[in-house]
Formats: structure tokens, C-alpha cells, sequence
């Protein structure tokens, strides 16, 4: 085996910076184009052709086909981007919570932070699961049902961070000596603090994602989230469930990949979009 | 350590998990009060409910207290509660605190072999992975840790259950008692035989947390002061390791299984339902979707409880391995 300092002396240098940077663009162009294809491929989606039914895959049905003659590939696309705009509804909707409920806390005085600090243990404290099947049948379940739920109980960690990083901010020196140098407090909030959460902000935005995703498609799965009609990975896989002792195995395998999939790359946008902003974290 | 410090702290501890709980129990009530499914309609059938008498509606809207005030309904109902009474289950037409109780066991066996099996051998792979940095086992852990991360829970299920049940025919595909079996003749084999794969299952995804936290501890440790001084001595790594490195990350390790029964559970509610499991999780889907009030109610507080208790011992854990904490002045 060659040593690695020998193979690497000879390849194209890309610097580590140039590659995060390409794995983050590639990510996210990546899940815009599936956002994009599964809303237009929505119609087909739904067309039925009872002469293509249970179908293996093939090259003309890469995923196969369901009972109904529906092709898989469409149906996992469609469900998938279904999937990534109420992850990115909710995820923003529970970023904002956490970015105002953080700051609240940090800010505004011991009583306030135990407050908070309470609602946060009370939302971590529920399984998330059994909370968003709680709100779904609050709501009467369907799409407003699923969405709100994953909505309003993903900000808890976040808020914890964003807490924390501004009681931090609130003691460092330099925020001190501004302070003692006259500013405001608005100044040292939007001048001082803020540049330093913001990046926090957002890549925990970003990596609320594929919690928000998963959760959906969970809900969606045990029968609360969306209707039957709609395309939805959960619906996909929970009825996969009655055909799996009849051996059809497409109908779980290839629409759990392609979850897992999009959920990866969001992670990977994150984690990449972390590493730009924060390169102490690359060492880790 | 001073023992009164130590009282005054899970005191603490207690009341606040006791308000938490309170907290729970009254917004899980406004959830299921909000609600717009009609219970008395779901329980009578839509078709039932409209061929209805006036007179007979009325006479059941007040059987099921239509017309209370919220704030008396929510104390008539935590009175009773606390008594142990909760309610009569619609689905089940039992008392829900039997129900809860006899899914509960089933339920607890299987999240009590997740958690232990996860425990361990997320522990094991996390030190692994910590001593081994940057090499092959650490990529091939950590690879692992962050795949099992992006992966929906149900999903791994469902492709367990195919490989080992239809695939292999190695163990029962759903239900718990077999066919033409009489039901109390049930040995604890079949028992046994329908825990093991949703435990694996629940093991499988509930390693890549405490791997990823051990992993980091290991880490730490790796790269302290004592442990340099250890290997100048000339100690070998894995001598080092289990001399001052196990103490060091095992507690931290133990509070984090401990903080972790939350997320166990939801793992239970999903593979519960793919292996048709009776426990906890199943009913309280059954519940939700067939409008089971009481139900859903009392299993979200009994579940919250177990979760309270957890993060109880969590919590008085670290407050004994690190005074800091005990003393109020958190890390942030």
C-alpha cells in the first residue's frame, strides 16, 4: 500500500474549504431539483394503470409498480418533495420559536429563563412521537394536523443552543467592554451578538430538517398525518406493510432509501454549512 | 459530599419533575379537548349517531360531559387519577388503567432489552471508535452512527421484518398468538420469540447516540494531561483505557441511556406497530385513531411519568459525578 502522503502529493489539490463548499451547493441544488421533479411529476403520480400491477423493477418502472399499477419512482419523488416543503414550513416556523424563546431566556431575567427553561423540559419530556399524535388529533389529522404538530415541538433543542450561545455572548469581554464604552444596548445586540448567533441560527435551521422530515414521514406512517390520496412516504410504506408476505418487497425498500437519502443530504448540508461558518468544528 | 446538599438537590429534582408532570397532564387535557372529532360520535358510528333521537344525544353528551366547564372537567379527571381511576377505555371497554398496566409489561420488556442491548454495545463501539481515531474502525462506527441517524425507524423495521420473517421464515410475522393456538396455552417462548425482533430493531437505532457520546468522552480523554503521563510511563493504550479511561466516561454514558428513554419510547410506538407488538405504543395509535380519549390521556401521563422518572435519574446521577451541577451552577 502507498503511503498517503505520496498519493495525495500527486493528485489535483482541492483544498478542504473548495470541497465543503461543492458538497454543500451539490446538496442543496440536489434537494431543490427533487422538490422541483416530485411536484411536477405529481399527476403521474396518481395515474393508475391496472395493466402494470405489482410489477418488479425494471428499467421502465425503476421502483416497480403497486397494486394499482401506480409507478413507484413518481410516486416516492412526489411523496418525497411533499415531504421537504412541510419539513421546510415547519422547520422555519420552529427555528423562529427557538430564536425568540432562546432569547427571551438569556435576556430577560432569571424568572423568564426558569420559565422557558421548564417549557422546554416539558416539550423534551413527551415523546416526540406520542406529542405529534396528540397534536394531530387535536387538530383532526390531515395535512394542517401533521404540519402544525411538527411545527410547534421541534424548537426545544435549538432554543436550548441559541440560549445558551447568547448567555455566552452576554459575558464575553468584548460585549463587556462595548458596554463600558457606551453603546446601547441595541448596538451591542445587533452589532455584537448577533453576527455571532445568526450562523448558530442557521445551521440549526437546517438541521432541524431531517428531524422535522422524519417525523412527518412517522406520522404520516402510523395513520395521522396525510390522507391516503396524497403521495407521502409514510403512506407508501404503511401500506407496503400489507404486501409484504406476498414478497413485494419494492414497495418498502427503494421509497425508505430515497427517505433516507434526502434526509442525508440535509444532514450533509448542515454539516457542511457548519464547517464553513464555524471551521473549529472541521477538526472534530 | 455533603449529604445535605445532595437531599436539597433531588428535592429539587422531584418537585420539578412533579410540576412537569402537572404540565403534561394539562395540556395533553387541552389537546384532546380541543379536538374537533366528536368522541360521542366516534364511539357510536357516524351512521348510529345521526339516526339518533335528539332526546338520546343529550342523554349521552351528558354521560360524557359535553356540557362541564374544561377547568372542572380537568379536576374531576385528575382526582380520579390520582386515585388510580382513569377512565373507561371506548376501544377496549375495560378500565384504561388495566389496559395501560397490561401493555405496559409488554412493553417494558421489550424497551428494557433495547435499552440494556444498546446501552452496551453503544458503549463498547463508542470506546472503539474514540481509541482507534481517524482509522478504520472509527470511520466504519461513526459511518455507521450517522447513517442509522437519517433513518426512519419504522423503515429499518419493516426491512427487518421482511428479511427475518418473510425472507427467512425465522420468526412469527406479526400477531402475538399463533394460530390455532389457544391463547393460555402461550408458553413463554412465543413471548420470547415475538420480543426479539423488534428488539433488535429498537437496539439497532438506539446505539449511534451513546456511540457518538462515548466516542467524544473518549476523546477528551485521550487527549488529557493523565493519560500522556500514563503512556510515558510506558502503560499500553488499552491498559490506559481501562484503568482511567472506563470510570471516566461511564457515568456520563449511563445519564445519557438514562436521558434517552424519550426517544426509546417513540422508537417503541413505531416498531410496536410494524411488528404488531401489544404494548403501550400500539394502543395508544389505536387510541388516537379511533378517538379513545381516556385512553390517549392516560397513556401520554403514564408515559410521561416513565420519561420524568428517567430524566430524574439522569439528573441526580450527574449531580453526583459533578458537584458543579449539584450546586446550581450549570455549564451553560
Amino acid at each position: 500500500m502507498e503511503l498517503p502522503i505520496y498519493a495525495s502529493a500527486k493528485k489535483v489539490k482541492i483544498n478542504q474549504r473548495k470541497k465543503t463548499i461543492c458538497i454543500f451547493c451539490f446538496a442543496c441544488l440536489f434537494l431543490v431539483v427533487l422538490t422541483v421533479a416530485g411536484t411536477m411529476l405529481k399527476d403521474l403520480a396518481m395515474t393508475t394503470d391496472f395493466t402494470q400491477r405489482n410489477l418488479a423493477p425494471s428499467l421502465e418502472h425503476p421502483f416497480g409498480t403497486d397494486w394499482m399499477g401506480r409507478d413507484m419512482l413518481a410516486r416516492t419523488v412526489s411523496g418525497l418533495s411533499m415531504s421537504i416543503l412541510i419539513g421546510l414550513l415547519a422547520a422555519s416556523v420552529s427555528a423562529v420559536i427557538a430564536a425568540i424563546l432562546g432569547t427571551m431566556a438569556a435576556t430577560l431575567g432569571k424568572k423568564v429563563d426558569a420559565a422557558i427553561t421548564w417549557v422546554i423540559d416539558l416539550m423534551m419530556g413527551v415523546p416526540h412521537i406520542v406529542l405529534l399524535v396528540l397534536i394531530s388529533f387535536a387538530l383532526g389529522k390531515g395535512f394542517w394536523g401533521v404540519t402544525i404538530g411538527v411545527a410547534v415541538t421541534h424548537w426545544p433543542s435549538l432554543a436550548r443552543v441559541i440560549r445558551g450561545e447568547v448567555m455566552q455572548m452576554r459575558e464575553a469581554p468584548y460585549v463587556k467592554v462595548a458596554g463600558k464604552l457606551g453603546q446601547g444596548n441595541l448596538t451591542i445586540a445587533v452589532r455584537h451578538i448577533l453576527p455571532h448567533v445568526f450562523p448558530q441560527f442557521l445551521v440549526g435551521l437546517i438541521l432541524l430538517f431531517p428531524h422535522a422530515i422524519l417525523h412527518e414521514a412517522a406520522v404520516t406512517f402510523l395513520g395521522f398525518g396525510l390522507s391516503p390520496e396524497q403521495p407521502a412516504v409514510g403512506i407508501i410504506l404503511s401500506e407496503s406493510m400489507s404486501y409484504l408476505s406476498s414478497g413485494m418487497w419494492w414497495l418498502a425498500v427503494f421509497p425508505g432509501l430515497a427517505l433516507i437519502l434526502t434526509v442525508a443530504l440535509f444532514d450533509m448540508a448542515g454539516g457542511s454549512l457548519r464547517k464553513l461558518i464555524d471551521p473549529f468544528s472541521a477538526h472534530n | 459530599m455533603e449529604p445535605k446538599y445532595l437531599l436539597g438537590f433531588v428535592g429539587k429534582s422531584v418537585i420539578k419533575a412533579v410540576t412537569l408532570i402537572i404540565g403534561v397532564s394539562i395540556i395533553a387535557f387541552i389537546l384532546i379537548s380541543a379536538s374537533p372529532l366528536d368522541p360521542v360520535q366516534m364511539n357510536v358510528g357516524t351512521t348510529a349517531y345521526i339516526n339518533m333521537s335528539p332526546e338520546k344525544k343529550a342523554q349521552l353528551e351528558e354521560y360524557w360531559g359535553v356540557d362541564t366547564p374544561p377547568l372542572e372537567r380537568y379536576l374531576n379527571w385528575a382526582e380520579d387519577f390520582i386515585h388510580g381511576d382513569m377512565g373507561m377505555s371506548l376501544k377496549y371497554n375495560r378500565p384504561v388503567a388495566e389496559i395501560i398496566g397490561q401493555k405496559f409489561l409488554n412493553s417494558l420488556a421489550l424497551m428494557a432489552v433495547a435499552w440494556v442491548l444498546s446501552g452496551i454495545i453503544g458503549f463498547i463501539l463508542g470506546i472503539v471508535a474514540g481509541a482507534n481515531r481517524g482509522r478504520w474502525p472509527d470511520k466504519l462506527i461513526k459511518g455507521y452512527a450517522l447513517t442509522l441517524a437519517s433513518t426512519p425507524t419504522f423503515w429499518l423495521a419493516l426491512v427487518i421484518l421482511m428479511v427475518f420473517s418473510v425472507w427467512l421464515g425465522w420468526f412469527p410475522f406479526g400477531m402475538t398468538v399463533p394460530i390455532g393456538v389457544n391463547a393460555a396455552d402461550v408458553t413463554i417462548f412465543d413471548h420470547l420469540q415475538h420480543l426479539i425482533l423488534p428488539a433488535i430493531t429498537l437496539s439497532v437505532v438506539g446505539v449511534a447516540n451513546i456511540a457518538l457520546h462515548t466516542r467524544e468522552k473518549m476523546i477528551d480523554i485521550m487527549e488529557s494531561d493523565y493519560f500522556l503521563y500514563a503512556m510515558a510511563r510506558g502503560e499500553k493504550k488499552w491498559t490506559i483505557i481501562r484503568r482511567h479511561g472506563l470510570r471516566n466516561i461511564m457515568l456520563p454514558a449511563l445519564t445519557l441511556q438514562f436521558a434517552s428513554i424519550s426517544e426509546i419510547f417513540g422508537g417503541s410506538v413505531l416498531v410496536e406497530q410494524v411488528f404488531s407488538y401489544p404494548g403501550l405504543g400500539q394502543a395508544a395509535v389505536t387510541a388516537g385513531l379511533g378517538g379513545d380519549v381516556s385512553l390517549l390521556l392516560g397513556i401520554t401521563v403514564v408515559t410521561a411519568c416513565f420519561v420524568f422518572a428517567g430524566n430524574l435519574i439522569a439528573n441526580i446521577l450527574y449531580g453526583v459525578v459533578d458537584p458543579r451541577i449539584r450546586r446550581g451552577q450549570g455549564i451553560g
